[in-house]
């Protein structure tokens, strides 16, 4: 079998805005996916917001991050029906993208629904990729959720990471349906990224 | 067209690495001459994860998602008449590490006008911007993977990294392969460019594999009377241990 090379991983670099996400920041271009992974409005009753900042080596927040987001739906089933434009048309979409450069704390905020489990070993999590300048390559991670204690424990994933960095890993819930998750790129509380 | 093949000119010492890891062709997290890595980049190692979890399908994205002129750069935002600057074509294809063309790729692209000035408002070069120039773009792969796309050629430009620091003239690729594994954000860059030697962007990749971000000038795919072409392929992770679904 042919092994062809591997095409090098470039930084997003600082002008990712108007091409990637111009929506959301004002450019005169569409954006395919934004901030909201569910129709807002048939899932209002189980909308959750997700929020949080990525934070630098010094502690200070990311201004030209871009995170995207991929998680499946309420039964745990990723969506396998092609993304449509405009998306209204279709419920849950499942996959986000925003950039942080859009609000004075370089806060992110996705609203959505929360995940099922994907699997008997599976907690509910989203998967989280991750851009920005100063960063030559895709950072992955995931977020999973305080309030599924249980489901968490007997995560997979979540086991093998060192019990004392797990909780890089899971969102904290500030009030109800509002979870925050920071990443932090560096430092003694550094998020868990996965070799991909 | 076949894709590129680089062959190593010699074993690249990635530091850190043991002779007997496979040599991978991207750019380390940590690589200091790009000064922003420093307090940017992950220190700790990344968790090795289950073939499973890169396997995870990616969404797809339908035909509806694309305007008619998406993938003309020269055409999709003239206010009162055409951008400045040489018109030309990049095209190629999105292929797998096994060879397997990959259809229905989303495929974006942003980058400078002929000036070297992005319409990003953060942006300070003192360069004109084009009235009918944005410099974005995005398709589809087809069912073979190919991919083509018309712009016009960017220009170089200055950026803070260090004293008289220039970018070399490229434009920038986001991928969403099928799956998990497969997302790439990178840049391509044109042939010769006297600029490589001074970017610790372009540097920053193992030098067996630099080649692989600079496109190859086609004549045959040159449009006569028209616009100069350029082939650039995309190799994403293969899939060599898993059946294809
Ligand atoms: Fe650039």
């Amino acid at each position: 079998m042919t092994t062809l090379p591997i095409t090098p991983s470039q930084t997003v670099g600082p002008f990712f805005a108007y091409g990637l996400t111009a929506h959301q920041y004002g450019y005169d271009f569409n954006s395919l996916v934004e901030g909201e992974l569910v129709n807002p409005i048939v899932h209002s009753a189980e909308l959750i917001y997700v929020s949080g900042q990525i934070l630098d080596g010094n502690g200070q927040p990311v201004s030209d991050a871009m995170i995207e987001c991929w998680q499946a739906d309420g039964q745990g089933q990723y969506n396998t029906q092609p993304i449509a434009y405009p998306t209204d048309q279709s419920s849950f979409i499942g996959f986000g993208r925003l950039g942080t450069g859009t609000t004075r704390t370089n806060q992110f905020t996705f609203t959505t629904i929360k995940p099922g489990a994907t699997a008997p070993d599976s907690a509910p999590h989203i998967n989280v990729i991750l851009f920005l300048r100063g960063s030559l390559r895709t950072l992955y991670t995931r977020l999973y959720f305080a309030d599924e204690p249980e489901a968490n424990e007997q995560d997979a994933l979540l086991r093998s990471v060192e019990p004392e960095r797990r909780t890089t890993l899971i969102a904290t819930k500030s009030k109800d349906g509002h979870y925050q998750f920071n990443i932090r790129l560096q430092g003694s509380d550094e998020t868990v990224f996965f070799d991909l | 067209m076949e894709p590129n093949i680089v062959e190593p000119d010699k074993p690249a010492t990635h530091s850190g690495l043991s002779p007997s890891v496979p040599l991978s062709n991207h750019p380390l997290h940590l690589s200091p001459e790009y000064k922003s890595t420093i307090l940017r980049s992950p220190t700790r190692p990344l968790m090795l994860v289950p073939d499973q979890m890169k396997n995870l399908r990616m969404p797809v994205f339908g035909d509806s998602c694309l305007g008619a002129l998406d993938n003309d750069l020269t055409k999709n935002a003239r206010k009162n008449g055409e951008p400045i600057g040489e018109r030309i074509k990049i095209a190629g294809r999105v292929l797998d590490a096994s060879g397997r063309p990959l259809p229905n790729v989303l495929v974006e692209i942003w980058q400078a006008n002929a000036a070297g000035r992005y319409i990003h408002k953060a942006e300070i070069h003192d360069a004109p911007l084009d009235p009918n120039f944005l410099g974005a773009g995005r398709l589809l792969t087809d069912a073979e993977g190919r991919y083509s796309f018309y712009t016009i050629k960017p220009g170089a430009y200055p950026w803070g990294n260090h004293y008289n620091a220039w970018r070399p003239n490229h434009i920038h690729f986001s991928v969403i392969g099928p799956h998990l594994d497969q997302r790439l954000i990178t840049q391509m860059y044109f042939p010769g460019d006297p600029l490589f030697a001074y970017d610790p962007i372009f540097q920053s990749v193992p030098k067996h594999a630099r080649e692989l971000l600079i496109a190859k000038f086609s004549m045959d795919w040159t449009e006569p009377e028209f616009a100069l072409a350029y082939e650039f392929n995309i190799v994403l992770n293969g899939r060599n241990q898993t059946p294809f679904e």
